[in-house]
Order: structure tokens, then C-alpha cells, then sequence
């Protein structure tokens, strides 16, 4: 099989490549994704801690005496 | 030793009585076959063709009889009776490897025949022996294959499309090996088979009958 | 304590990585039959030999697993075969690329390393549906180790008996010269596997810390919502 041209050779080692890059920017992606789900998770987390801390206001509803 | 007797004997016996996969197993070859002779728009099939259509069709048969190999146990409970019984678990693989090999046995006493009557052109008669060889080989690896697999996908939700999806990429090696040893016997002139392919066979069969001991153990823990 | 050296080994993953990709287009002399395409080689193959690799050691960690029952290995085995099929994933479509260029087919049934792969990859395909077909966490681990085992050990042998099934007849079509490579495509070959290698165990210890991070939040909240 003889060697296709430089011009056209490129395009597909290049192709080849992109596919590389593409493969770990996914994945970078998708960590990043999971990242800001787990800043997310421990933000909602430092929410019930502090609530935890605070005494609940009591909003019980009184009982109607007779 | 009597305890694989003892199972083997449950799993054959429930076979004779309910018939449910073995001639499900046998009926699918004979439909297979036909399928062929249409698909490949073909009155008789010689070497590497031949082959591989008696291969595809066998392995495919197989695939069938492996999903329901553990489906009674998983359902009425056999596995936890087995493990309560002071019994060596390895003896519920060998059963089962056993029963397997029987049914696959059994199947192809049926589709090798009707393989040579629909599909095989004339003058390429079969050397017996090798043929038989090749059988043997790739059965043993067929029936440990299907147990392993059988015993991963009967716990899973999605059992039926499990079984095959895993059982049938690691079943390459056995195609590969039992259709490449088998066209020269179907070929005019008939050739001998190429003794590197029963020895790819053999070794497959070694490894995966060592691998299925180590780990079968872990399947069946509960 | 997450991501311990990671970014050390981040560092030097990229500047592997950048040093090979500078060699291969400035340094490796252009390859007699194929030409410019052969560079395809330098990504293809190593992505191709981590992914067995990773496989593999997927499998190992399986077995660490079913020996220790510490859920840590188990872990260890699920993200290796993970990013094995992702890789996986690349190296056939790069050896398409490859087989389009040098071949004018996007597939060549005459390549053992591709075919092989396709049949492994068909087979870890499977990995993923059948671990979260099953509910029971020790079960799951438990038999998803029992599969990356199985599987672990198949890859030589079906590597074996794909390479025995293509006939002598037919050379390697996208092969290169293997053991005669002159010296600089030599040095810039083994340049690229060590950084795909060191690609794959950044990426490892990177999602293992973040797949960690999780599962503790997790815990943390259930603490927190039961106290």
C-alpha cells in the first residue's frame, strides 16, 4: 500500500490524536462534573450542621384549651 | 465424589422428566440449519463455510442450555439446601460442568448428524476420530465456560441477556480453534486437522477448568 | 489525604506526554513503507498495551479482594477496568483511523491486535450491566471480582488464539517493523507508554480519591441526618 500523501496522511494521524485528547478531556470533564456535585453535597452538609447547632425555633401549634 | 453423583443424577432426572432443554437446545440447531441454507442461500456447505456454520450453531445451542442451568436451584431455593449439606462446594461445579457436558452430549448426537444429512455437501465425509476429538475438547470447554457464566448472570436482574453477553466473547478462543480444526475435515479433499488447534482447545480447556476451581467458591457464598 | 501526590504525578504525566508527542513529530524518522501515517503507531499501540495492562491488573486487584474483603481493593478493580474500557474505546477507533489510512477500510479483520480487542472489549462491556444488576453491595463486589478475574485471564489466551487464526499468509497490516525498529523510534515509542502509563494511574488515583470523597459524604450525611 503505498504512502498517501503528506496533506491527507495528516488529517487521519491527526484525527488519531484528537481522539486522545478527546478521550482525557472527557474524562476531565466529567471529574469536574463530579467535582462541583460534591462541593454541592458538602455545602448542603455544612447547611444541616449549622442547623443542627441553631435551637429550632418551637412552632408547634397550641392545643386549644377548653 | 457421591455428592456430584447425587447431583448430577437430581439435574439429569429433572431433565428427563420436564424435557425442557435439551430439545429446546436440539430444536434450535435443526431451525439454526435451516436459517443457513436460506441466509447463505446455499444447497451444501464444504470446508471453512461448513465448519463454521456447524460451530455457530453448536456454540449458539449452547448458549441456550447455559442460561437455564441454575435458574431451578436460584428459584427454589437449591442453593442454600446445597450449602447447608456438609458437602465440598467444588462438588456443585463438577455437577454442574457435568450435567452441562451431558446435555451438550446429547444435543450434538442429534445436530451433527442432521448437519451432515442438510447441509454438508457430498464427498466431504468427516474423519470420525478427529472429529470426535474436536468435539470433546471444545465441549469440556463449552460446558466449564457456560457454568461460570450461568453462575454469575442467575444473580443478576438481567439473567438471560447476561448469560449469553458474557458467555459468548470468552467463548472466541473455542470457535476460533474447534472451526479452524474442523474445515479440513469438511473440505473435498479432506484434510487432516492442524494438531495446533487441539492444542489451543486443550489449553483453553486447562485454564479455565483451574480458573472455574478457584473461584466457583466465591459464587456460591451467601 | 485524598490525592495524596497526585499532583506531582499530574505534572509528570503531562510533561512525558508533551516530551513524546514532540518526539514522535520532531525526533522519529518517518517510516519507510507507510509514511507520515504511521505516527499513529506512537498513540495507538501504547493505549493498546495499558488498556491489556490495566485489564489485567484489574483482574489482580479482584483477586486481592476476594482474598482480603477489604471493599478498598475492590474499588481499585472497578476504576481500573473502567478506564481500561475507556481506553479500550480509543484504541479502536484510533486502529480504525489507522486501518482507513493505511488500508482504506475502517476495519481490517487482518490486524490480531484490533480484532482482539474488539472481542475484549465486547467482553468488559459487559462488567459495568452486571455489576449494577445486582443489589447487595458484598454481592456485587463479590461477583464482580469473580468476572474481572475470568476476564483478566482470558486476555492472553484470546490474544493467543487470535493471532494463531490469522494465517501467515496475511503480513500485519498496520504492524511496525517490531523488533527492528531503528533506535530513535524506539526510544520515542517507550517514551509514549511511559506516559500513557503514567496517564492511566493519574487518571486511577484521581478517580479512586474522588469515588472515595463520595462514599465518605455520603456516610457523613447519614450521620449527620440521624444525630
Amino acid at each position: 500500500m503505498p504512502a498517501l500523501p503528506l496533506e491527507e496522511a495528516g488529517k487521519y494521524v491527526a484525527g488519531a490524536y484528537v481522539v486522545f485528547f478527546a478521550v482525557i478531556l472527557i474524562y476531565v470533564v466529567i471529574m469536574a462534573v463530579r467535582l462541583s456535585r460534591l462541593e454541592r453535597e458538602i455545602a448542603e452538609l455544612d447547611e444541616l450542621a449549622a442547623r443542627k447547632e441553631r435551637p429550632e425555633p418551637d412552632d408547634r401549634e397550641e392545643a386549644p384549651v377548653p | 465424589m457421591r455428592a456430584i453423583g447425587a447431583l448430577v443424577r437430581k439435574d439429569l432426572l429433572l431433565e428427563l422428566r420436564t424435557k425442557e432443554t435439551v430439545p429446546a437446545m436440539a430444536l434450535f440447531a435443526l431451525v439454526a440449519y435451516v436459517l443457513f441454507h436460506f441466509a447463505l442461500h446455499r444447497n451444501a456447505l464444504e470446508g471453512d463455510l461448513a465448519a463454521g456454520v456447524l460451530w455457530v450453531t453448536v456454540l449458539l445451542a449452547a448458549v441456550l442450555g447455559v442460561n437455564r442451568l441454575f435458574v431451578a436451584e436460584h428459584e427454589q431455593g437449591g442453593f442454600d439446601g446445597f450449602l447447608l449439606a456438609p458437602v465440598d462446594r467444588t462438588a456443585m461445579l463438577v455437577a454442574k460442568v457435568a450435567a452441562l457436558l451431558c446435555f451438550l452430549v446429547v444435543v450434538e448426537l442429534i445436530a451433527v448428524p442432521a448437519f451432515f444429512l442438510l447441509l454438508l455437501g457430498p464427498g466431504a465425509g468427516p474423519a470420525f476420530p478427529e472429529l470426535l476429538a474436536i468435539l470433546a475438547l471444545a465441549d469440556i470447554g463449552l460446558a466449564v465456560v457456560g457454568t461460570l457464566a450461568a453462575g454469575l448472570a442467575v444473580q443478576t436482574r438481567a439473567r438471560d441477556l447476561i448469560g449469553p453477553l458474557v458467555t459468548l466473547p470468552l467463548l472466541v478462543p473455542v470457535v476460533i480453534a474447534a472451526a479452524r480444526s474442523t474445515a479440513p475435515l469438511f473440505s473435498v479433499p479432506a484434510g487432516g486437522t492442524e494438531a495446533k488447534w487441539l492444542a489451543v482447545l486443550g489449553l483453553y480447556d486447562l485454564v479455565f477448568v483451574l480458573l472455574a476451581y478457584a473461584v466457583f467458591d466465591f459464587l456460591l457464598e451467601d | 489525604m485524598y490525592g495524596k501526590g497526585l499532583r506531582g504525578l499530574s505534572i509528570a504525566t503531562a510533561a512525558t506526554l508533551v516530551t513524546a508527542f514532540a518526539l514522535v513529530f520532531f525526533y522519529a524518522p518517518l517510516d519507510a513503507d507507510q509514511g507520515f501515517v504511521q505516527k499513529i503507531f506512537y498513540v495507538h499501540v501504547p493505549m493498546a498495551i495499558v488498556a491489556l495492562g490495566g485489564f489485567v491488573f484489574g483482574g489482580i486487584c479482584a483477586i486481592a479482594y476476594l482474598r482480603t474483603r477489604d471493599r478498598k481493593w475492590d474499588l481499585r478493580s472497578y476504576v481500573a477496568i473502567h478506564l481500561s474500557l475507556i481506553l479500550g474505546l480509543g484504541v479502536l477507533v484510533t486502529g480504525s483511523i489507522w486501518a482507513r489510512a493505511s488500508w482504506g477500510h475502517w476495519w481490517v479483520w487482518d490486524e490480531p491486535t484490533l480484532v482482539s480487542f474488539l472481542i475484549i472489549f465486547l467482553l468488559y462491556a459487559c462488567y459495568q450491566p452486571l455489576r449494577f444488576s445486582i443489589e447487595d453491595p458484598d454481592k456485587q463486589a463479590r461477583y464482580a471480582a469473580v468476572f474481572a478475574i475470568l476476564a483478566g485471564a482470558f486476555v492472553p489466551l484470546n490474544f493467543l488464539a487470535v493471532r494463531l487464526a490469522q494465517s501467515l499468509t496475511h503480513p500485519r497490516v498496520l504492524g511496525t517493523t517490531g523488533g527492528d525498529m531503528p533506535g530513535a523510534m524506539r526510544l520515542t515509542f517507550l517514551i509514549a507508554l511511559a506516559g500513557m502509563v503514567l496517564l492511566f494511574v493519574t487518571l486511577w488515583k484521581y478517580e479512586i480519591a474522588a469515588k472515595r470523597a463520595r462514599m465518605r459524604l455520603r456516610a457523613l450525611r447519614r450521620r449527620l441526618l440521624e444525630a
